[in-house]
């Protein structure tokens, strides 16, 4: 879902507070132990709880602390799981319902692959794709539709836009991508910096802009360089 | 709740105290007595992350990499195996990667969409880490939050940030300063910071060091 808390690139915020504390208070150090033990014990995956996060309407979400979010979470996933009751819970709080969250919406995924094997490679240029599921997903806002390179394949992970909704693991490579700065935010962006996000391969699309000659880091061209010299001892074979 | 509390992204604990506080009071009441969770297990928890792990973990990995060449290739081909060397494992740590500041590239960590953090290695995140200046600025402009925590990346050197959206978590190995070629990995250790291993700090020569950036 485009919700409030895929926040890399806005504006407004101001400077950074220097706050170091881990904790404010006694409950928050509560509220992290119950989110780690009652959520595992109660079968919720991690993808279902920063989704219950995310559903957090906007204007609570930035109203609320950082622990505030977990607890309204929390609850959330064991109020639906029918694990807890929110008037139970309201009657020994002696408080309303904390929140109404955004219903959970799984996305209408169609697996791009069903197999396991990497369709893509260190080296390869590519695009994020331009979705927008209702749905729980970590591709970010500022990279859809912007072309990168890919640093390294990680392996295989559970696929969160599904799993936050139960809807299977569908497991699938994830890859480090490098995008330029300027290519994700513009003239304001110093020319020399990358940000490397971790992409799902079905968030991935091979760039039909691959040009040999593009500019790439030092890191991205060894890991095409690492690429072509495979592919001709491949050839070789 | 007033605009005041929301600059503070809701950390006006004398207004919002008592309604959280009762909350998770009551949701840690109704989960004992349906048998899910029970106290002593839940102050174990809070015990480990308060007490047990920390960045004299990460501490420990940086003062290894830059004294021991063979374990720095180990714990840049494979974090994960190289901390559990020195017996550093745990949740938010099972996929670590270390990146490694050079003279030419500078490294900053961000989750731009929650607040995933490399837990065995630095412990949980402070607070600063999780808030929305930094989880929105970091990626479009690195240099200007590295500037708030009293850092300056010449426009020579690349910034690479990046955003742990996935299961990857990364710690920064920052560069060995000059003039420590006599102190003890132990001493080496002592010297690095948290600041340094997410990417908002360097760490300065001992005889330069600052009461403040020692403590963080």
């Amino acid at each position: 879902m485009n919700g409030i808390h895929d926040m890399g690139g806005m504006d407004g915020f101001g400077p950074v507070e220097r706050d170091e504390a881990q904790f404010h208070a006694e409950w928050e150090k509560r509220a992290f132990a119950l989110a780690n033990l009652a959520l595992v014990r109660a079968g919720a995956n991690v993808d279902e709880f920063r989704h219950a996060i995310e559903r957090i309407p906007p204007a609570r979400y930035l109203a609320s602390s950082y622990y505030e979010r977990w607890m309204i979470a929390i609850e959330t996933l064991l109020v639906e799981k029918g694990i807890l009751d929110r008037a139970a819970i309201d009657r020994i709080a002696q408080s309303s319902g904390v929140v109404e969250p955004a219903p959970c919406i799984p996305a209408e995924y169609k697996p791009r692959s069903r197999s396991l094997r990497a369709r893509l490679a260190a080296g390869d240029m590519v695009r994020a794709r331009v979705i927008d599921p209702m749905g729980h997903t970590r591709l970010v806002g500022y990279a859809r539709g912007r072309s990168g390179v890919i640093l390294a394949d990680r392996g295989v992970y559970v696929f969160p836009d599904t799993n936050a909704h139960r809807a299977g693991e569908n497991r699938q490579h994830v890859y480090s991508v490098e995008f330029r700065a300027r290519e994700l935010f513009g003239d304001r962006a110093s020319p020399r910096d990358r940000v490397v996000i971790d992409l799902w391969e079905d968030y991935l699309e091979p760039d039909s802009r691959d040009a040999p000659g593009r500019r790439v880091s030092a890191r991205a061209a060894r890991a095409q360089r690492a690429k072509s010299a495979a592919r001709k001892r491949g050839a070789r074979r | 709740m007033s605009d005041d509390t929301i600059g503070k992204e809701g950390h006006d604990h004398d207004a919002t105290e008592h309604g959280p506080a009762a909350r998770i009071k009551a949701l840690e009441q109704l989960l004992s007595e349906k048998g899910i969770v029970d106290a002593a297990a839940l102050d174990k928890i809070i015990e480990r992350y308060e007490h047990l792990v920390g960045p004299r973990n990460g501490a420990r990995v940086v003062a290894r990499a830059w004294t021991d060449p063979a374990f720095r290739k180990r714990l840049f081909a494979d974090a994960v195996a190289a901390c559990a060397e020195l017996g550093i494992s745990g949740p938010e740590g099972g996929h670590l990667v270390a990146v490694e500041n050079t003279p030419r590239v500078h490294n900053l960590v961000v989750c731009t969409l929650c607040s995933c953090y490399p837990w065995p290695v630095l412990g949980l995140p402070p607070a600063w880490y999780k808030s929305f200046a930094y989880r929105s600025r970091a990626v479009s402009d690195p240099r200007g939050v590295m500037r708030e925590f009293g850092l300056e990346i010449p426009e020579s050197v690349e910034v690479r940030v990046w955003d742990s959206s996935a299961e990857q978590r990364y710690i920064v190995i920052p560069e060995r300063p000059p003039n420590t070629e006599h102190l003890s990995e132990e001493e080496l250790a002592a010297l690095v910071t948290r600041d340094s291993m997410i990417g908002v700090a360097t760490i300065a020569p001992p005889s330069k060091k600052s009461p403040r950036s020692r403590e963080r």
